[in-house]
């Protein structure tokens, strides 16, 4: 059990931006923070959850029928987190509500119980789905505020630019989710790119 | 030969116990939520009367209907469920009915699984919202029909009072709004304007 499966998802193997995984979440729901934020804390409790199960059963699942079993823990557990919000806010639940039935298809999380819980102890499989959860968390408040700025032109729903302002209306469609992921990757990209050009020159 | 019984047992285990932890999640949350729907609808009836100081549900022609009355007893309105599909699933509204100046007086979403940031201005969008601040809902001479059914049309182009201006970019969700209330109000408002006037 090491500190490092935390770490790696946040920056180094970030589900988002390096993996380039759940791309149907990322997209469709991060066109404005709060979305993004709500999003992420969902998927990662859903994930750690699974990844917890999966790596608790590891050695008495077939490997024949792991996908199918995986499947069945990250649907029970996204049908118990709908039911839960519903309980604490309905406010909340209308909100979220058409997107949380699409955490059971993020192939983040099915990609975390194949690749790693099934592989690793409980308490590694705990770390990896909090660091990924975070890095996924913090890849979709990256887009969904940046989306949230230009195209309602307000964070949080705060307002920021005065009454002139005309909100870019294609950053909160679809296209928008595109463009922001793609301009997120070339940032990344550029300094991850710098950063090994420096390495080469100093050997 | 792969063996067939580890594999039963795990899918079938697993299945058992995600059942049971479903069913019990579900049968501990249930009455919550039952509270928590009851009392959104309690609120939505005041914020679609704003005039209302108490409600009572009304049976009429085999659904039910909301009578709001001011402090002093008077009927102010009527509070009307309505739905239509929208986008993404079946949008439920209610609004709300004044019977003595025949408008609409106000909505509220009760359930929407529309896109988050589109479909959902619907609820928040100060422009949309203020299309039903007295929408036009005259019953005909004979009474038993609307007079103008209640339609969404493109944004910008609303020239009458009954005509709802639908929200650029969420077209399909403003138009459900458009369609649930045309076809309730059809359905609903001639019986509720005969009843408020027997009472």
């Amino acid at each position: 059990m090491s500190t490092d499966e935390f770490i790696k998802g946040l920056w180094r193997e970030n589900p988002v931006f390096v993996q380039v995984l759940g791309m149907c979440p990322v997209l469709a729901v991060t066109n404005s923070a709060i979305n993004g934020l709500a999003m992420g804390l969902a998927t990662t409790f859903v994930m750690l959850m699974s990844n917890t199960i999966v790596s608790t059963l590891r050695n008495f699942i077939p490997k024949q029928v792991r996908i199918a079993t995986y499947i069945l823990v990250i649907a029970t557990f996204v049908t118990i987190v709908d039911y839960a919000i519903a309980a604490i806010s309905l406010d909340l639940h209308k909100a979220l509500g058409a997107f949380i039935a699409l955490i059971v298809v993020n192939c983040l999380i099915l990609g975390r119980a194949e690749a790693f819980a099934s592989k690793h102890s409980i308490g590694d499989a705990i770390l990896d789905a909090l660091g990924m959860g975070a890095g996924f968390t913090i890849a979709l408040l990256a887009l969904g505020g940046v989306r949230e700025i230009l195209g309602s032109g307000s964070l949080f729903n705060v307002t920021l630019f005065p009454a002139s302002f005309e909100p870019w209306i294609v950053m909160i469609l679809p296209g928008g989710g595109f463009f922001t992921l793609a301009g997120w990757l070339l940032v990344i990209n550029y300094f991850k790119q710098r950063k090994a050009l420096a390495e080469e020159a100093a050997q | 030969m792969s063996p067939i019984w580890p594999m039963y047992r795990a899918l079938v285990g697993v299945g058992m116990l995600c059942g049971l932890l479903i069913a019990v999640v579900f049968e501990g949350t249930l009455p919550i939520i039952e509270k928590n729907k009851a009392e959104a609808l309690e609120k939505a009836v005041f914020a679609v009367i704003p005039a209302a100081a108490s409600r009572e549900t009304i049976e009429l022609d085999g659904g039910e209907v909301y009578a709001a009355y001011d402090a002093g007893g008077k009927l102010v309105g009527v509070a009307i469920e309505a739905s239509a599909m929208g986008y993404a699933d079946v949008v439920t509204l209610l609004y709300g009915y004044d019977p003595n100046a025949e408008t609409i007086i106000g909505i509220r979403v009760l359930t929407s699984k529309e896109t988050p940031g589109l479909g959902d201005k619907i609820e928040k969008d100060e422009t949309f919202l203020r299309n039903f601040d007295a929408l036009d809902a005259r019953v005909d001479e004979s009474g038993s029909a609307m007079r103008n059914r209640i339609v969404t049309v493109k944004n910008g182009t609303k020239t009458e009072p009954w005509q709802i201006d639908a929200i650029t970019g969420a077209t399909i969700t403003s138009n459900a709004v458009g369609e649930a209330l045309g076809s309730s109000s059809e359905r609903w408002i001639p019986k509720v304007k005969e009843w408020a006037d027997e009472h």
